[in-house]
């Protein structure tokens, strides 16, 4: 398949993904989102390694799934934290850091 | 464009991912219940495997199987059952604004990035052929000896980019500490 | 180190006057005084420092010590100075030292730069002995008062602002000089800081301080445009370069003579405001706020000089501009009768000194006005010894008299403080101008050129000669004369002064007596001395504007009317004030219009509130606090605040704490970033 179009999924796969952190409220659908969004760019990482016929592509995606483990893991986390104070995932309810 | 292309395996394989990913992806972000904006995007992540192995990278496929489908999305899944999460109630009122203009913003971005990507479709005729291909057993353009296999990438990984796998580990060393001590209940006296 | 030699030179025909062998005694120095002139300066600085930080613990003898030891080093430094400037030959008797560059913009280089040639050289010795026995005299005088160091500190920092403003080499370190002896006049002035000087007007020490800085600041701004066209005239403010393009001006033409008026005037400006001359001289009658010794070092033998100094240092330029000199003669001599007839009625002993200085002032400014200026100067040095000594006597007597000032509740000191009066009466009969005493030779030499110049401002000038004599001695048979008229208490209380303080009475009159026979006429080494500082700057073929010559025999005639009116003068006040008591008292009852107008200073002081004063601090009230400052400057300041405050209160609300908020705004960098990208 050409480049370009596993380039333009990527890109609709990311859209989607950002559509998912500004419109959800809840904030572990937002945290999937982003997972999405890393996802896709993974595909982007992958498809231009076999483009360019060069490993380094992939081996970068090894580190971004390193990374979004660690990421989840803390992110998790927090939010288990934050709902034992606030009881509630809704990010629009935690807003004690406004003006 | 897209009638051009020989109708074979890779094709098929290709178009009926693409189908399950964004399908999944789009229930994922619509879907009311937590539950199953998970599954979908388990759903979606298995979809990416499939794509991954299209292209070359076996091994990535199976470490993004078992990584993200297997432990991160489990996960997700254990704190959702943990925080014991209903579906989400209905919208508020008066937040309308902001939710059409995310839209829109969205829409935009994602015209943006077809524009940037895709820009190159529109330029000529017959570009399709002039494309080049990419993917699993795909002809001339074909890579021979490319192949993302496990020893191949083992021996990338211990030898150039040694240094950010150790620093890999120590991250992933952080990230275990930081979440034990977030998520510890504080003892009170 | 040194080494002595002397050459002996058989010269009996070089002299037109006499025959004789003259002999030269010339002492060699290895070291050059050229290297160390800063030293003059710098020991006054270095004693203010030290007394300034470190007085406060100091016992008062070692203040003291400090603070006159610091002044006599400055005074043997510039003797060694003298002694080289003697050797050199008299078109080349300059020093000068550049210490580094001050200034360098543009066109104007400004170097922190000293010179010594023979005028800054006699102002220089005035200044250090003169200003030597003074600290001297300050030990006895200030013994016990509180702020005894301050007094001294101050004291030395005037020394040394005085020292830079005449051994400056261009004007702009005159001008730091100028406006630093200001600034010490201001502090000496007001150091009784919490006293009240003036019962009737409720002005205090402090009171008299600002008034003197102030009028002193209105003459200041004339000398600074002076500075300014000097600039904008000649491109440099160094003395040299502008004497010299000013001198070649004679012959050349080149700079116009309006251009020479305009200078030579706004200078004068300025030195009618140090100098006390009309219209600035109001300032100096109430600086006799500040302890005496301040006013016979400040206000009589230095600062006050300074005006005339700068006149006689600019005289090249000033004999271009011949209107200027006519209104320096005619604002002096107007200055001299002026401050005359307000001294007739004054009672406060300081202030009849006060205006008898700058009574004295208008005359050294009247023979620089017709050309005379090494005769001004002449004047400048002699008045200093007498001056200084009449203060300095002053100071004895209230001494003596536990603080009394009034002339009127004084008497018969003559058997009780012998030496304050003898010495006392040497001042007085050198400002009087009797022969034999220093005094006479530099008055009647002013007389003379006077004469030479116009005879109708000599006939003013020779009047206001005979009220000098009838003021000085209506004061002198008052004080010292006739039957004691203090009270019980402080005829209890009198004694002589000590030692420290009748010393340098002593050593200064001595100075009155021999100091004038410098300047003999016909012998006169003194003009010899200080003729080339004024001629060098003429360019050869080129002539200064010639002074006129008169006969011998008419300068001795003048010289025998001006002792007969002293005397005259004398001779009234003798018969008003000693011989017929009461007299005083009936002519005041008899002509009292004319008595109160006098014993009001003619109402200046109270012309100058009432047009300048009080209409400038209205303004400064009404418009330029109230409104100017207050609405415009704090509302300018106060509205951007509020601005800010208002923008902010108006922007924080983008903090709404929703993190999808945020997220949007992220998204909305991107696309912006991404379009950017894609329009290139």
């Amino acid at each position: 398949m050409p480049l370009v179009y596993y380039l333009l999924l990527s890109a609709l796969l990311f859209g989607i993904g950002v559509a998912g952190v500004l419109l959800r409220r809840n904030a572990i659908v937002i945290f999937m989102s982003v997972e999405l969004m890393l996802n896709a760019v993974n595909l982007t990482f992958v498809a231009f390694a076999s483009h360019f016929k060069n490993l380094e592509g992939q081996i970068f995606v090894f580190f971004v799934m390193v990374v979004a483990a660690a990421e989840v893991a803390v992110g998790l986390a927090l939010i288990v934290a934050i709902f034992r104070v606030k009881q509630t995932v809704f990010v629009d309810e935690i807003n004690l850091m406004k003006w | 464009m897209i009638l051009d292309m020989a109708i074979n395996l890779q094709t098929v394989l290709f178009f009926l991912f693409s189908v399950i990913a964004l399908g999944a992806a789009i229930m994922m972000v619509l879907h009311r219940n937590p539950v199953y904006s998970a599954i979908f995007l388990i759903v979606t992540l298995f979809a990416l495997a499939g794509f991954y192995v299209l292209l070359n990278a076996p091994f990535v496929a199976s470490v993004h199987v078992i990584v993200y489908a297997g432990a991160i999305m489990v996960l997700f899944l254990f704190v959702i059952m943990l925080l014991n999460l209903k579906q989400d109630p209905s919208r508020k009122r008066g937040k309308v604004a902001r939710r059409a203009f995310a839209s829109l913003l969205v829409v935009v971005l994602m015209a943006e990035m077809g524009v940037l990507i895709g820009g190159s479709l529109l330029t000529g005729n017959g570009v399709a052929a002039t494309l080049p291909a990419i993917g699993l057993a795909n002809g001339a353009a074909d890579s021979t000896g490319f192949a993302g296999d496990t020893a191949a990438i083992g021996k990338q990984l211990f030898t150039t980019y040694i240094l950010p796998f150790e620093i890999a580990s120590v991250l992933l060393l952080i990230g275990i500490v930081g979440a034990v001590i977030l998520a510890k209940r504080k003892l009170t006296s | 180190m040194g080494h002595f030699g002397y050459t002996e030179i058989a010269d009996s025909n070089s002299r037109p006057q006499g025959a004789g062998t003259t002999l030269k005694v010339s002492i060699n120095f290895e070291i050059s005084m050229q290297k160390y002139l800063w030293l003059i300066p710098f020991f006054p600085l270095l004693g203010f420092i030290i007394n300034g930080l470190l007085g406060r613990k100091f016992s008062e003898k070692m203040v003291g010590v400090i603070g006159a030891g610091a002044v006599l080093a400055s005074f043997i430094a510039a003797i060694l100075a003298f002694t080289e400037l003697l050797g050199l030959a008299p078109e080349s008797r300059v020093l000068t030292q550049t210490l580094y560059q001050w200034l360098a913009t543009g066109n104007l280089g400004i170097d922190i730069a000293f010179r010594l040639d023979a005028l800054s050289m006699t102002m220089v010795l005035v200044v250090t002995g003169v200003g030597f026995l003074i600290h001297v005299y300050s030990i006895g005088y200030m013994h016990g008062e509180r702020g005894f160091f301050r007094f001294f500190a101050f004291l030395n920092l005037f020394m040394f602002a005085m020292l830079l403003l005449v051994m400056g080499s261009n004007f702009l370190v005159m001008f730091v000089g100028w406006e630093g002896v200001g600034l010490c006049s201001y502090l000496l002035i007001g150091f009784y800081y919490d006293r009240i000087f003036d019962e009737t007007t409720g002005l205090t020490c402090s009171g008299a301080g600002t008034k003197a800085f102030i009028v002193n600041r209105i003459g200041d701004f004339g000398f600074l445009l002076g500075i300014f066209l000097i600039f904008a005239t000649f491109g440099s403010l160094d003395f040299e370069t502008v004497f010299a393009k000013a001198g070649a001006s004679l012959a050349t033409h080149e700079v116009s003579t309006a251009i020479f008026t305009a200078i030579t005037l706004l200078l004068f400006i300025g030195a009618t405001g140090k100098s006390a001359q009309l219209p600035l001289y109001v300032w100096l009658p109430d600086a006799m706020a500040g302890p005496t010794p301040v006013s016979a070092l400040i206000h009589a033998a230095t600062m006050v000089t300074a005006g005339v100094y700068m006149v006689a240092r600019c005289s090249i330029i000033y004999v271009q501009a011949p209107i200027a000199m006519e209104v320096v003669a005619i604002v002096g001599l107007a200055t001299a009768v002026f401050a005359a007839t307000m001294a007739i009625t004054a009672t406060d002993i300081k202030k009849i000194l006060a205006y008898s200085t700058v009574s004295q002032l208008g005359y050294m400014f009247l023979a620089c006005g017709v050309g005379a200026f090494t005769v001004g100067i002449f004047h400048l040095m002699t008045h200093a010894f007498f001056k200084a000594l009449l203060f300095l006597g002053a100071g004895s007597v209230m001494h003596a008299l536990s603080g009394e000032t009034q002339i009127t509740k004084m008497g018969g000191l003559k058997k009780l403080t012998p030496t304050t009066f003898w010495t006392f009466l040497v001042a007085g009969l050198a400002i009087a101008g009797i022969p034999g005493l220093s005094g006479f030779f530099s008055k009647d030499e002013i007389l003379w050129k006077t004469f030479l110049h116009s005879p109708a401002l000599y006939v003013i000038a020779l009047i206001a000669a005979g009220v000098t004599a009838f003021y000085m001695f209506r004061m002198i048979f008052s004080v010292f004369y006739g039957a004691p008229r203090m009270d019980a208490a402080v005829m209890h209380h009198l004694h002589e002064s000590p030692k420290v303080m009748t010393v340098p009475l002593m050593i200064l009159a001595v100075l009155s007596i021999i100091g004038g026979y410098v300047g003999i006429p016909h012998l006169n080494q003194f003009e010899h001395w200080l003729e080339p500082a004024f001629t060098r700057f003429v360019p050869a073929g080129a002539s200064l504007p010639a002074a006129a010559h008169g006969s011998f025999g008419l300068e001795l005639g003048l010289m025998a009317l001006s002792v007969i009116v002293a005397l005259v003068g004398i001779y009234i006040a003798r018969q008003i004030y000693l011989i017929k008591v009461g007299a005083a008292d009936r002519i005041a009852t008899n002509f009292s219009g004319l008595y109160n107008l006098l014993k009001r200073k003619w109402y200046v002081d109270e012309i100058y509130d009432a047009l300048f004063v009080r209409p400038l601090m209205w303004l400064s009230e009404n418009f330029f606090w109230k409104i100017f400052d207050v609405k415009i400057i704090d509302g300018a300041v106060n509205g951007v605040a509020k601005f800010f405050g208002g923008l902010a209160s108006v922007l924080r609300r983008w903090q709404t704490g929703i993190v999808q908020n945020y997220a949007v705004t992220v998204v909305l960098g991107v696309i912006v970033i991404l379009g950017y990208l894609l329009m290139r």
